[in-house]
C-alpha cells in the first residue's frame, strides 16, 4: 500500500504549553485509521495543524510523498484533506446539491442543472439516502454527515478526517456511515477517524495511533491492541502497575453504612442518556468514571436540573423532591461546578466578589441583597481560605487565570453552604498547584460530611478522591466500583467493555 | 511617573469620562462661539410666576424626560443587548390615557373626570402593558428587540389616536400643567423635580434589590446565570415592564406640556435619543455591564447637544441628521474591530517610539 | 419553489413536511388569496374591476421594490431600516433637481441610484467589515437620511418639469384587461411605469437569489454564518454586498415612489421601512436569515395592501385603523415564525 501522508516530527507550542511534541503520524492508500487520546493529548492541535488552522512550529507534512505548507482550511481542501466535524458545518437552509458546490470556485454562474445531477450522481454512487434538491435540514444528522463527507469525496479527497462524526448518531445512523466509511477505503482514501468510542474503532479501523500528553505513544496494527491495552496506553498506565493501589487513609473514614442523602432512580434527561439510578451517602466521595462523550456530565446535570429531565425521580433522605430547574437543586442543597468554565461558569465581565456571591445572593432572593461589607466579607473570606491570586476582589472575573476562576467558582458554591457538591472536571486545564489544592480540598469538605461527587479526565485523581466509582460506556451506566475494585486495571477494563465482559 | 501614568488611564476608563468629555467639549464650544448661552435670567411666565429662564433651564428641563427614559433602556439594553425603539410611540399611548381618563370622552372638559394621580397611575398600567407584550416576543418567542419593538413602533401612534377616537382633548385645569412646567412659585421647571424622584428611586432599587446584580449577569451570560438559578427569560421580560413604567412618567411629562397631545408629534424620535444617552454612558448596546449615571448623564449630554443645534438656527426637522452622524461616530469607535485596530497601531506607534528612543 | 403550486394543493399532511421557505410561501399565498377573495365578495364591485388590482400594483411599485432589498438583507441575517428615509431623501433631491436645476429625467434617475449606492456603501462597510450591529447602523442611516431632506428642502413641493410630468403620467394598457365604465365605455386597465420597473426587479432578484451563486450565498451566510465562512464562502463580502444592494434598490424604490407621487417632501415614504419589513415577514423571510423569497414578498405586498383596503372600505377609515392593521399583521406572522423555528427544534 503507497503511503498518502506523512507527518514528521510535528512541534507545536502555545503561550504555556507544548500541545505536540515530536508527533509523527502516517496514513496510507485506502486505510481507516483511528487517532486516539484522552482530553489535552493533543488529537485536534495535530488536525489543525493538518487542515491549516494552526500552522506547526516545526517539522514536515508530506503528501504524496512531496512536502506541503498549508497555510488555511481552504488550502487544504484544494491539496485533497478535507474535514468533516463534530458539529454540521454545512447550511441547513440551502439543498443538499448547494451544500456540495457552494464555495468551490468563484465563477458567478452556476450550471444548476449539472450540478444536481452531479450531486445525485455522487449520492447514488455512496449510497447516500437523501436527494439532490432536497433541503439539508429535511435530512437526518447523519445524512448530513454523509452530504459533508460526500462533498469532500467530490472535491476529490485523498485525505478524509473524521472529527468525532458519531457523537449524535444513534446505532443505525453509525451502521451507515460505517458501510459509507468502508466503501470510501475501498476507492483508496486514506481516513483519518477520531472517536470516544473503543467499539467503533474496532469495528472500522485498521489502525490505531495513541497521543498521550503531546506525544506519540505509538501506532499499531488494530489486530495487535486489545481494547485493555488501548485504554491503558491512552491513560498511560501499565496494566500491571501496583503504584496506584489505593493509599489506606483518610478515604477510609467514610462509612458505607452513612445514611443515603441522594438518590435517583431511572433519571434521564432530553441529552440522550440512558435512564440510571445513582445515591450518595452523606459524607461520601464519589464519581463518575468514563471516556468523555460518555455521558459523565448529562448525568450530574440532570440531577441538577440543568438539562431538560423527561423521566426520572430524586429523593433526599428518602422523601421525594421536585427538581425542574437549578433554583429547586440549589434549594435541596445541591451546587454543580459544571464542565465549561467559560460558558457556563463566570460571568466574565463580572467582578471576582460578584461572582462568588452570585449564587448564594440568588438563593437569598431579589429583595435583599447582601450590604457592600457583607458581599466583601464573603469575598474575602473565601479568597484567603481558597487562595485565589487576584488584584483584588473588584478585578472583572475574565483577567484571572483558569485556575482562579475555577477556584472563584468553587468558592461561589461553598458559599452556599450544599449538602451535595457536583464537581465537574474541576481540574481540566487549571495548573498542577491548583489541581492538587482542588483534591485536597474535596477530601477536607468531605471529611466535614459534605457528600460529593467529583468527575474527571484524569483517572489518578479520581483514585486519590473517590471512595466510590460508577463507570460509564456510550452514555449509559455498565458499572459500579468500589473498596478493592477501584484500581487503574478495574476501571480500564469495565470502561473497555467488550473483551473483560467476555472473559467473565 | 509611573504612578501617575496610571491614575490618568484610570481616569480614562472610567465610565462616566465618556459623557462628561462629551459635556465639557459642548460647553467649550458654546463658550466660544457665544457665551450668552450660559446666562440663566429670572423671568415671569404667563400665569405671573416667577420662573427661570436660559438654554441651560431648558437642557434641564427637556433632558429630564430623557434621563427617566434613559434609565429604563439603560435596563433594556444591559440584559437582552438589543433597544425598545417603542418608547415614543408608548408615550404617545400613555400619554393619551392620561388625557383619555382625565377628560372621558368630552374632549374639552370643564372638569376632570378623577384625580390626577388616578390617571397616572393607569396610564402606568398601560405603559407596563406595553413593556410587557414586548418583552413576551422578546423573552418568551426570542424575536429580537428591536424587531419585537417595531411592531409598537408602528401601531403605537395609531393605538394612541384610537384610544381618544382620534379627538385632541384639551385638558383647562391649570394644576394639570404643573408636571410639564412649572409649580408656582417654584422657578425650577417640575421636569427636573421628577426626573431626580425616579433617579432616586432607581438608586434605591438598585441598592435594595439585585436587579443591577441579575441584569447585568443575564446580559453577560444568560447560560452561566440559569445555572446559577436565575431565570434570564423573566429578567429580560421584567426590565421591559420596568422600561414601560419610566414611559408613562415621560408620557405624563410630554402631555401636561401643553395640556393636550398630538398623536402624530408628540416624543418623535425621542427612541433616538434615548438608545444614543445610553451609547454615549458608554454602556455597551450588545448588553452586559452598565452604569446608570453614566447614562443619565449621556440624557443630558444629548440634551446639550440638541439645545446648541437649535440656538445654531438648526431646524428640529433637521436635528436627526447631525445625531445620526454623532451615532454612527460613537458607534465606529466603540466597535472591537476599530478598537483593536486603534490599539495595535497605538502599539506600534509606541514602540516605534520606544525604538527611537532606543537608538538615540 | 417551483413545486409551490403542487404542494399548495396538497394536503394538509404535506404541509408538515414541507421545507420552512415553502411553507412560508405557501401560507402568505393562501392568506393573499382568502383576503382578496374575501374582499371580492363582501365589499363588492370596486373588487371586481382588473383595474382595482392594478392600483394596488400602481399605488405600491416602491414598496415592492424597497421590499425587496428588504428581503435581501434579511435573507442575509441583516436588516436595513434607512429605506424609507432614503425615499424621502431621493424625491426630495430629484425634486430640487429638476425644479430648482432645470435638471434632466436622466439626471434626476443617476442622481437617485447615486443617494442608494452611497447609502448602500457607507452602511454595508459599516456592518460588514466593521462588524457593527446592522439595526443601529440603518437607524443612524434612517435619521440621517430624514434630516438631510429637510436640510435640502424644507418644504414640500410638486415638480413641474414637463418631461417629468409626462413621464409620471404616461399609463402602460395591459392587454386583455379592462372594464366597462358608468358611461359604457370600454376602459382599459392601465399601470404606470413604476410597476414596469418593480416587475422587472423583482424578475431579476428572483433569478439573482434563486440561480446565482452569489445569490446561494445570500442564503448560506444568513442560514449559518460560520458554516458558510468553512465552506468558503466570503462571508463578509457577502454581507457588504447585500447591504449594498438594498441602498441601491432603495435608490430605485425611492424614484418609482417620486414617479408615483410627483412630489418632493419630508413626509414621502414615512413609514416604509416598517411596510417593507413588514411585507418580507408576512412574505415569508425569516428575520433569523436564511429563509425567504422573492416572490413571497411580492404577495406579502400586495397582501399588505389588500388588507389595508379593506380596512379602509369597511367603514373604518380613520387614519390608525392602517397602522394598527399592520401592526397586526407583523405581530401575527413574527409569532408565526417563531413557531416554525421552534418547530425544527
Amino acid at each position: 500500500m503507497k503511503k498518502i501522508l506523512e507527518l514528521k516530527n510535528i512541534h507545536k507550542s502555545f503561550p504555556g504549553v507544548l500541545a505536540l511534541q515530536g508527533v509523527d503520524f502516517s496514513l496510507n492508500e485506502g486505510e481507516i485509521h483511528a487517532l486516539m487520546g484522552e482530553n489535552g493529548a493533543g488529537k485536534s492541535t495535530l488536525i489543525k495543524v493538518l487542515t491549516g488552522v494552526y500552522t506547526k512550529d516545526e517539522g514536515q507534512i508530506m503528501l504524496d510523498d512531496e512536502e506541503v505548507h498549508i497555510k488555511s482550511p481552504q488550502d487544504a481542501q484544494r491539496m485533497g484533506i478535507s474535514t468533516v466535524y463534530q458539529e454540521i458545518t454545512l447550511c441547513p437552509n440551502l439543498s443538499v446539491a448547494e451544500n456540495m458546490y457552494i464555495g468551490r470556485n468563484e465563477a458567478l454562474l452556476q450550471n444548476w442543472k449539472k450540478m444536481n445531477e452531479g450531486a445525485e450522481k455522487i449520492l447514488q454512487s455512496l449510497d447516500i439516502p437523501a436527494k439532490a434538491t432536497q433541503q439539508l435540514a429535511s435530512c437526518s444528522i447523519a445524512v448530513q454527515q454523509m452530504v459533508a463527507i460526500a462533498r469532500a469525496v467530490d472535491m476529490e479527497c485523498k485525505v478524509l478526517i473524521l472529527d468525532e462524526p458519531t457523537s449524535s448518531l444513534d446505532e443505525q445512523e453509525v451502521e451507515k456511515l460505517f458501510k459509507l466509511m468502508r466503501d470510501l477505503r475501498s476507492r483508496g482514501v486514506g481516513i483519518i477517524f477520531v472517536t470516544h468510542f473503543l467499539d467503533q474503532v474496532y469495528e472500522v479501523c485498521d489502525k490505531i495511533t495513541v497521543l498521550r500528553d503531546g506525544k506519540l505513544v505509538g501506532e499499531y496494527a488494530i489486530a495487535d491492541l486489545p481494547r485493555v491495552e488501548l485504554v491503558s496506553k491512552m491513560l498511560g498506565k501499565e496494566l500491571d502497575d501496583l503504584s496506584d493501589i489505593k493509599e489506606k487513609d483518610k478515604e477510609e473514614v467514610k462509612e458505607d453504612n452513612s445514611e443515603i442523602l441522594f438518590e435517583t432512580k431511572g433519571l434521564a434527561s432530553d441529552q440522550g442518556i440512558k435512564p440510571f439510578d445513582f445515591h450518595i451517602r452523606k459524607g461520601e466521595v464519589n464519581g463518575f468514571t468514563g471516556l468523555l462523550g460518555s455521558g459523565r456530565s448529562e448525568c450530574v446535570r440532570a440531577i441538577f436540573g440543568a438539562d431538560k429531565v423527561i423521566s426520572g425521580t430524586v429523593r433526599k433522605n428518602g422523601t421525594e423532591i421536585k427538581i425542574n430547574k437549578p433554583i429547586d437543586a440549589m434549594k435541596n442543597g445541591i451546587a454543580y461546578l459544571p464542565e465549561d468554565r467559560k460558558i457556563d461558569g463566570i460571568i466574565g465581565d463580572l467582578s471576582v466578589r460578584e461572582n462568588i456571591i452570585l449564587a448564594l445572593q440568588v438563593m437569598k432572593g431579589f429583595f435583599k441583597p447582601f450590604t457592600k461589607a457583607e458581599a466583601n466579607k464573603f469575598a474575602d473570606e473565601y479568597i484567603k481560605l481558597l487562595s485565589i491570586k487576584t488584584a483584588s476582589a473588584d478585578t472583572p472575573i475574565k483577567s484571572l487565570s483558569g485556575g482562579n476562576q475555577q477556584k472563584c467558582i468553587i468558592a461561589r458554591w461553598l458559599l452556599t453552604h450544599p449538602e451535595y457538591l457536583i464537581l465537574d472536571e474541576p481540574t481540566r486545564g487549571i495548573d498542577v498547584g491548583t489541581k492538587v489544592d482542588i483534591q485536597k480540598l474535596v477530601l477536607k469538605l468531605a471529611s466535614e460530611g459534605m457528600s460529593i461527587t467529583f468527575i474527571s479526565s484524569e483517572t489518578d485523581e479520581m483514585l486519590r478522591t473517590c471512595s466510590r466509582l460508577i463507570v460509564m460506556r456510550d452514555r449509559k451506566v455498565v458499572g459500579e466500583l468500589s473498596g478493592d475494585e477501584l484500581n487503574q486495571t478495574m476501571i480500564m477494563n469495565t470502561i473497555a467493555g467488550g473483551e473483560s465482559d467476555a472473559e467473565k | 511617573m509611573q504612578k501617575n501614568k496610571f491614575q490618568i488611564s484610570n481616569i480614562f476608563r472610567n465610565q462616566i469620562f465618556i459623557p462628561l468629555a462629551a459635556l465639557i467639549l459642548l460647553a467649550l464650544f458654546n463658550l466660544i462661539m457665544d457665551p450668552s448661552f450660559f446666562k440663566i435670567s429670572m423671568g415671569q411666565n404667563a400665569a405671573g410666576n416667577p420662573v427661570l429662564s436660559g438654554y441651560l433651564i431648558t437642557i434641564l428641563d427637556y433632558g429630564s424626560e430623557l434621563a427617566i427614559l434613559a434609565v429604563g433602556m439603560t435596563l433594556v439594553t444591559a440584559a437582552s443587548g438589543g433597544q425598545d425603539i417603542s418608547v415614543g410611540a408608548g408615550i404617545a399611548i400613555t400619554g393619551s390615557v392620561i388625557l383619555r381618563m382625565l377628560c372621558g370622552t368630552n374632549s374639552r372638559p370643564d372638569e376632570l373626570r378623577m384625580p390626577i394621580i388616578c390617571a397616572f397611575l393607569i396610564a402606568v398600567i398601560a405603559g407596563m402593558l406595553c413593556g410587557a407584550f414586548n418583552g413576551v416576543l422578546v423573552s418568551w418567542f426570542k424575536i429580537q428587540p428591536m424587531v419585537a419593538t417595531l411592531i409598537l413602533f408602528t401601531a403605537g401612534r395609531s393605538i394612541a389616536a384610537w384610544i381618544n377616537n382620534n379627538e385632541l382633548p384639551i385638558v383647562s385645569e391649570p394644576s394639570f400643567g404643573y408636571f410639564g412646567n412649572f409649580i408656582p412659585g417654584i422657578p425650577v421647571p417640575t421636569p427636573f423635580f421628577i426626573a431626580v424622584a425616579v433617579m432616586i428611586v432607581t438608586a434605591l432599587l438598585l441598592k435594595f434589590t439585585n436587579l443591577g446584580l441579575y441584569v447585568q449577569a443575564v446580559g453577560i451570560n444568560a447560560k452561566s446565570s440559569r445555572l446559577n438559578g436565575l431565570n434570564p427569560t423573566f429578567i429580560k421580560f421584567l426590565t421591559f415592564v420596568l422600561l414601560g413604567i419610566c414611559v408613562a412618567v415621560a408620557g405624563l411629562i410630554k402631555v401636561s406640556r401643553l395640556s393636550t397631545i398630538n398623536y402624530s408629534v408628540v416624543a418623535k424620535d425621542i427612541e433616538m435619543d434615548a438608545i444614543l444617552a445610553v451609547a454615549l454612558g458608554g454602556n455597551s448596546l450588545s448588553g452586559g455591564k452598565f452604569n446608570m449615571t453614566a447614562s443619565i448623564i449621556g440624557a443630558y449630554v444629548i440634551q446639550f447637544l440638541t439645545t446648541t443645534l437649535y440656538k445654531f438656527n438648526v431646524k428640529s426637522t433637521a436635528l436627526p441628521a447631525y445625531k445620526a452622524v454623532v451615532v454612527i461616530l460613537l458607534v465606529v469607535f466603540s466597535a472591537p474591530v476599530v478598537r483593536e485596530f486603534i490599539s495595535s497601531k497605538w502599539k506600534q506607534f509606541k514602540n516605534s517610539g520606544k525604538m527611537q528612543k532606543e537608538v538615540a | 419553489m417551483e413545486k409551490t403550486a403542487k404542494q399548495k394543493s396538497g394536503l394538509l399532511s404535506k404541509l408538515s413536511g414541507m421545507t420552512d421557505s415553502n411553507l412560508l410561501l405557501t401560507i402568505t399565498v393562501v392568506v393573499f388569496i382568502l383576503m382578496y377573495i374575501g374582499a371580492m365578495v363582501f365589499l363588492g364591485k370596486g373588487f371586481l374591476k382588473p383595474q382595482a388590482f392594478f392600483n394596488i400594483l400602481n399605488e405600491n411599485a416602491a414598496l415592492i421594490i424597497l421590499s425587496c432589498g428588504l428581503s435581501l438583507v434579511m435573507i442575509t441575517g441583516g436588516i436595513d431600516i434607512s429605506v424609507g428615509g432614503v425615499t424621502a431623501l431621493v424625491t426630495m433631491s430629484c425634486a430640487v433637481y429638476l425644479d430648482y436645476h432645470n435638471g434632466s429625467v436622466a439626471g434626476a434617475m443617476l442622481l437617485a441610484l447615486g443617494i442608494g449606492l452611497a447609502f448602500g456603501l457607507v452602511q454595508g462597510y459599516l456592518v460588514a467589515y466593521l462588524d457593527i450591529q446592522p439595526f443601529i447602523v440603518t437607524l443612524a442611516g434612517m435619521f440621517f437620511a430624514k434630516g438631510m431632506t429637510t436640510i435640502i428642502n424644507s418644504d414640500p413641493f410638486n415638480v413641474a418639469n414637463e418631461k417629468f410630468v409626462a413621464l409620471k403620467n404616461t399609463r402602460v394598457n395591459v392587454p386583455g384587461m379592462g372594464s366597462y365604465n358608468k358611461k359604457g365605455i370600454y376602459v382599459n386597465a392601465y399601470v404606470e411605469i413604476g410597476v414596469i420597473i418593480a416587475i422587472l426587479i423583482v424578475i431579476l432578484m428572483f433569478m439573482i437569489l434563486r440561480w446565482t451563486k452569489l445569490g446561494r450565498s445570500f442564503y448560506a451566510v444568513g442560514g449559518n454564518r460560520q458554516s458558510a465562512l468553512m465552506l468558503g464562502i466570503n462571508v463578509k463580502r457577502t454581507r457588504f454586498l447585500s447591504q449594498l444592494f438594498c441602498g441601491i434598490l432603495a435608490g430605485i424604490g425611492g424614484f418609482v415612489y417620486f414617479l408615483h407621487v410627483g412630489s418632493g417632501a419630508a413626509t414621502n415614504g414615512a413609514g416604509a421601512e416598517m411596510n417593507a419589513i413588514a411585507s418580507s415577514i408576512i412574505g415569508g423571510t425569516m428575520l433569523t436569515g436564511g429563509v425567504g423569497n422573492i416572490i413571497g414578498t411580492l404577495f406579502g405586498v400586495l397582501s399588505l395592501s389588500t388588507i389595508k383596503n379593506i380596512v379602509a372600505s369597511a367603514g373604518l377609515d380613520q387614519a390608525w385603523w392602517t397602522g394598527i392593521t399592520v401592526a397586526a399583521m407583523l405581530c401575527i406572522f413574527l409569532v408565526v415564525q417563531s413557531i416554525v423555528v421552534a418547530r425544527k427544534k
